[in-house]
This record gives C-alpha cells, structure tokens and sequence, in this order.
C-alpha cells in the first residue's frame, strides 16, 4: 500500500488529492472537492495528457505566426515530438480559427487547429 | 484638430474595453467608440497562446487567442465603432478625450461617458535594481512573450527567469518547448506567486527547478548576458552574503510584476489606490470623477481574464446606467476597508442604490499564503459574513459576495474585511 499524492489542476483551487494504490488500482481518494478531482488523478496517475498550445509559421500574415493548439490533451510524453511536427508546418494565410494544421497528430486521433483568425497582409 | 462626439468613449481594446463596451450597448448605448493603440484587438490576450482561459465565464478551456476573438466577434456583430492604431494622449475631468493617429491627425473627442481599460504594464529591471553590466539578452517576461508567440523568435539558448508568478512560469514552458534550456525559475519570496496548475504544468512536467527565496544579484556579460550570480536571501528578502552561485545563461526573463497603467487616469486626476496601484471605485467601478469608469488591469491586477470580463461587464452597465440616468446614491457612502491580512479590495465604496441589482462582489486578495482561516467583514461590531477558507494564496483572487438586503441593512460608514487563522 502507498501514500499518493496529486494536486488536482482541473481548475485554479488546485485541490491535494490523496490516495493510495494497491495492485494498481486507485482507492481511497481523498482531498478532492469536486468530481473532477477524482477523474483527474486517475488519469494523471496512468496516462498524463496536456493540451498543447503553440505556434505555427504563416506566409503572407499580418504577423509571421498563427496560435495553434491540440484540441484534445495529448499523453505528456509527446510533447516535445509533437513540437518537430508542428515546426514542419508552413501555412498560407488567411487563417481562420478552428482551421485544421495537423489532422491526427502523431497518432494519437487528435487535431491540432488554428486558434485565432490571422488575416493576409 | 479634429473634433468628434460619443456618449460613450472606451479606452483599450483588451477583455476590458470589449466586454464594458458589449454590454453598455446590450444595456441601450448605440453612440459608442472603443480606441486601441494597437494594430488589431484583443490585447495582451492575443500573446497569451496557452490554454486555461475561460472556465469561469464560457465553462469551456480556451486559449487566450479564442477568448479574445470571442468578444471580437460580439464587438464586430453589434457594429461597435472601434479606432485602431490609435493612441489616447489624454483624459480631461471633462472627459475630453484627446488621441492620435496616423489617418485623422489629432483628435478632440467629446464624451459623456468613460471607460479606462489600458491593462497593466511590466515591472522592468530597474524597478527591481538588479545591480551589473547592461548587455543585451534582459527581457521582460512579456516581450518575450510577444517576440515567441507573436513575432516569431526565440530570444535566447539559455534562460534564467526570475519570478515565479504565472507569466514566468509559462515563457518557462514555452522556452523550454521551442527548445531553449530553462536553468531555473528563482523566486525571492518562499513561496510561488503562480497558480498551482501552472508550477506542475510549466516546471514539474519539464524538470525546470523552482528555486525559492533566491534571487539575481549580479548580471554578467558585456554585449549579450553570459550568466548570472544568485544569491540566497533572508527573511527581510536582503541577499546573504557567502551564498552565491553562477549560473551560465545567454538570456534572463524578468516576471517581477505588473503595474495598472494609470498615467491617463492620474492626469484627468482620478483617484488611485496605493495599494492596488489603480483608480479607488465604486462598486459600479465609477472613480473619483463621476462619469469616469475603470475595469480589467488598470484597475487591480487578475489573474484571470474571467474575472476581468465579469468586472468590466459590471463597468459596461454602470457607464450605460448613468448615461440613462438611471443611478441614485445612498445617503452615505460606505467605505470597504482592507483589514488583517487583506493586501487589497475592490470596490472600496459602495455609493449606489441599483433597482436591478441582486449582490455585490467583493474581490480582495491575501497578503500571504494560508491554510484554514476565515473571511470575516464587519459593520462595526456586527458581524456580516463569514466563511471558512480551506487555503488562501496571494496569486488567486478571492471572490465574498455581499447580498442587496445586507448592503441595505449596513448601519455604520465603513465595514473591514479580514482574513483570520481559525481558532485565533
Ligand atoms: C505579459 C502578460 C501575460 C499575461 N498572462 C495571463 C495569463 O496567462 N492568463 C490570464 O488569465 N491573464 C494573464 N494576464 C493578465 C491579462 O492581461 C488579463 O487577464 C487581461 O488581459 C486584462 O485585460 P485588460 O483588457 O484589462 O488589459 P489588456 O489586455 O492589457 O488590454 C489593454 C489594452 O489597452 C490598450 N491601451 C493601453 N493604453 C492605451 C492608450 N493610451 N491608448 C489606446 N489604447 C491603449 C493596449 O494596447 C491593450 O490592447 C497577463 C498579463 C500580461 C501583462
């Protein structure tokens, strides 16, 4: 049996969520204040995702880059993969937000979009 | 000069300006203008790519990009008029707006009605007296941020960051991500100014260590950084000798706060508050200067655009209600008072009687970090509210609502809000 601790980020309280793990599997969660606390920790404990935000270039934009972001969190450990995808990509401007930069990134049947308009220059 | 008219005059086109102008035209205000020094809208929203925007308001996590474009489109569909690379020059008591730009020239503007919502500023190096040599490579987390995000260049391999409040810990992520090494976030305080989600999404998640109650003493290099000296400090934040160490970097960030850009607002004579470092307000968030309203940053600094929206909105309403006449002043006004442990609170008057209005917010913020307290206000002896809080920390705004029927019922000229340690 073991002591866990994870501090809930699924909102800005930031609840310490304990709990232990036997045979791995979670029991006893402690600490959370909503139900969220509890889905979080499940999940941060087996598989830790993270959406990503970041930048891609844009030819032609009133600014050189445009924001984009993973529509759905993506396991943390690929992260800094999905970052050499992203670096590969050129678009054409204009861009609009929800525009579709990488379908399916890396696998992992999430989109990465366009998170704001970006007008041609 | 060219001279012009508004009921209603908007200065910023930030979260605040769009949200006060929205709703002041929700609420019946057509004659409406909003002015941006920038080239489009949105603010500093717009060099804020991360997600965790919007939880509060939409119930749904945008990046900042989205939460802009969100009041944008609003802004854009109720055919606002908005001036864009136009720059505010001054705000008289009159509220004669004066601006500039480079297709009408100087302008001469004639308000009813004015909203502050310039945001907030950065603290520099010479605001924090890092002593040293000048070389280039010393940003401010911001710029950074907008040369990153916006501009499209890294600006630096190695980074040092001092300051642990958010927007230090997201260039950490971000720096680290477009594949600059980030040799450690220092803090001078011994705790964290940034929210939790963002210490173990920013550092924990990349290893970045967060060093506290640390600090730069000394910046190396002659034409670019080359490293840094970092000194320990003691309770009193004064570095102790014997405790330096170098650190190798080509670039330090400075996250060492923000300060509500009120130059616009001293001149026209506004009112400040020395401990928020913005125009002292109503709970409509009329200044000083009836007629003259502030919301977002330039007001106190948030952490959360939500809250930002939810107060300008609040601005929005009482800017279109004066207009229509539609405000009556309580016989006295009501002084709210930052007591123990309150660093500050906003409104610090509560001055109206409002037929629709069902509460009103206070936001105060801790002075430092505690576990298990109270939030106590009192009107005199009697005790209005009080409610036990699990954690409180200085980064995270606290929100106490105070219903009609208790502002109504206020017997003295002033209530204090505290925060005390349970059991004291
Ligand atoms: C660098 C930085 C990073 C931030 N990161 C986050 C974050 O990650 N999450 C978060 O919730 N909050 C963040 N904030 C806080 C965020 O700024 C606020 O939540 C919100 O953007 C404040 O909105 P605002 O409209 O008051 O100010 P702003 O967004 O700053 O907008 C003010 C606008 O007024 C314009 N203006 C100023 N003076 C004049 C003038 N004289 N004439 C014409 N126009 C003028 C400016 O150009 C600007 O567009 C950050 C703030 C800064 C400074």
């Amino acid at each position: 049996m073991k002591q866990e601790l994870i501090t809930c980020i699924s909102c800005p309280i930031g609840c310490d969520v304990e709990f232990e793990v036997v045979a791995g599997e979670i029991n006893n969660i402690e600490g959370n204040r909503c139900p969220k606390g509890k889905d979080y920790v499940i999940t941060e404990y087996f598989n830790p995702t993270r959406i990503l935000p970041t930048t891609v270039r844009v030819k032609r934009g009133v600014l050189p880059l445009v924001p984009v972001k993973t529509e759905e969190p993506i396991p943390k450990k690929l992260l800094e993969k999905a970052m050499k995808e992203l670096a590969k990509v050129e678009l054409e401007a204009p861009v609009k937000l929800g525009d579709v930069v990488i379908k399916n990134i890396l696998d992992t049947d999430v989109n990465v979009v366009a998170t704001r308009d970006l007008a041609k220059r | 000069m060219n001279k012009q008219s508004y009921d209603l005059v908007v200065i910023g086109g930030g979260p605040a300006g769009l949200a006060a102008a929205q709703e002041a035209y929700d609420q019946g205000v057509k004659d409406i203008l909003i002015i941006e020094r920038d080239f489009e809208l949105g603010g500093i929203l717009q060099q804020c790519i991360h997600n965790g925007f919007g939880l509060h308001h939409f119930g749904e996590e945008l990046t900042g990009p989205e939460y802009a474009q969100r009041f944008m489109e609003s802004v854009a569909d109720r055919g606002i008029e908005i001036k864009l690379n136009t720059m505010v020059l001054e705000v008289t008591p009159e509220k004669m707006v004066y601006a500039i730009n480079s297709t009408e020239g100087m302008l001469e503007i004639d308000a009813q009605a004015v909203i502050l919502a310039m945001g907030c500023r950065e603290r520099t190096r010479e605001a924090i007296g890092i002593p040293g040599s000048r070389p280039a490579g010393v940003f401010s987390a911001g710029t950074a941020q907008r040369y990153i995000n916006m501009e499209g260049y890294l600006p630096g391999k190695k980074a040092v960051i001092v300051g642990s409040g958010d927007i230090g810990l997201i260039m950490a992520r971000r720096m680290h991500l477009e594949g600059a090494s980030v040799e450690a976030v220092l803090e001078i305080m011994p705790f964290s100014g940034g929210l939790t989600r963002n210490i173990i999404q920013c550092l924990d998640d990349f290893d970045i260590p967060l060093r506290l109650s640390q600090t730069v003493t000394k910046i190396h290099g002659k034409e670019r950084v080359e490293g840094v000296t970092v000194s320990k400090v003691d309770d009193n934040l004064r570095p102790i000798p014997g405790t330096e160490y170098f650190v190798e970097c080509d670039t330090l960030l400075l996250s060492v706060g923000l300060i509500p850009e009120n130059e616009l607002s001293m001149e026209a004579g506004v009112e400040l508050d020395s401990a928020t470092g913005g125009p002292i307000v109503n709970e409509g968030r009329e200044t000083s200067i009836e007629g003259i309203y502030a919301c977002g940053n330039v007001l106190h600094v948030h952490d959360l655009v939500d809250y930002v929206t939810e107060e300008s909105k609040l601005a929005g309403k009482t800017a279109a209600y004066f207009l229509q006449d539609k405000i009556d002043k309580r016989k006295e006004r009501v002084e709210v008072i930052a007591g123990n442990d309150v660093s500050y609170v906003v409104p610090q008057q509560i001055t109206d009687k409002v037929a629709d209005r069902k509460r009103v917010d206070l936001y105060l913020r801790g002075r430092r970090p505690l576990e298990n307290v109270r939030i106590i206000i009192k009107d005199g002896e009697q005790e209005l509210f009080n409610k036990k809080e699990r954690v409180i920390k200085p980064a995270e705004m606290i929100t106490v609502p105070l219903s009609e029927k208790m502002i109504d019922d206020l017997n003295s000229e002033q209530i204090e809000i505290k925060i005390v340690k349970e059991g004291a």
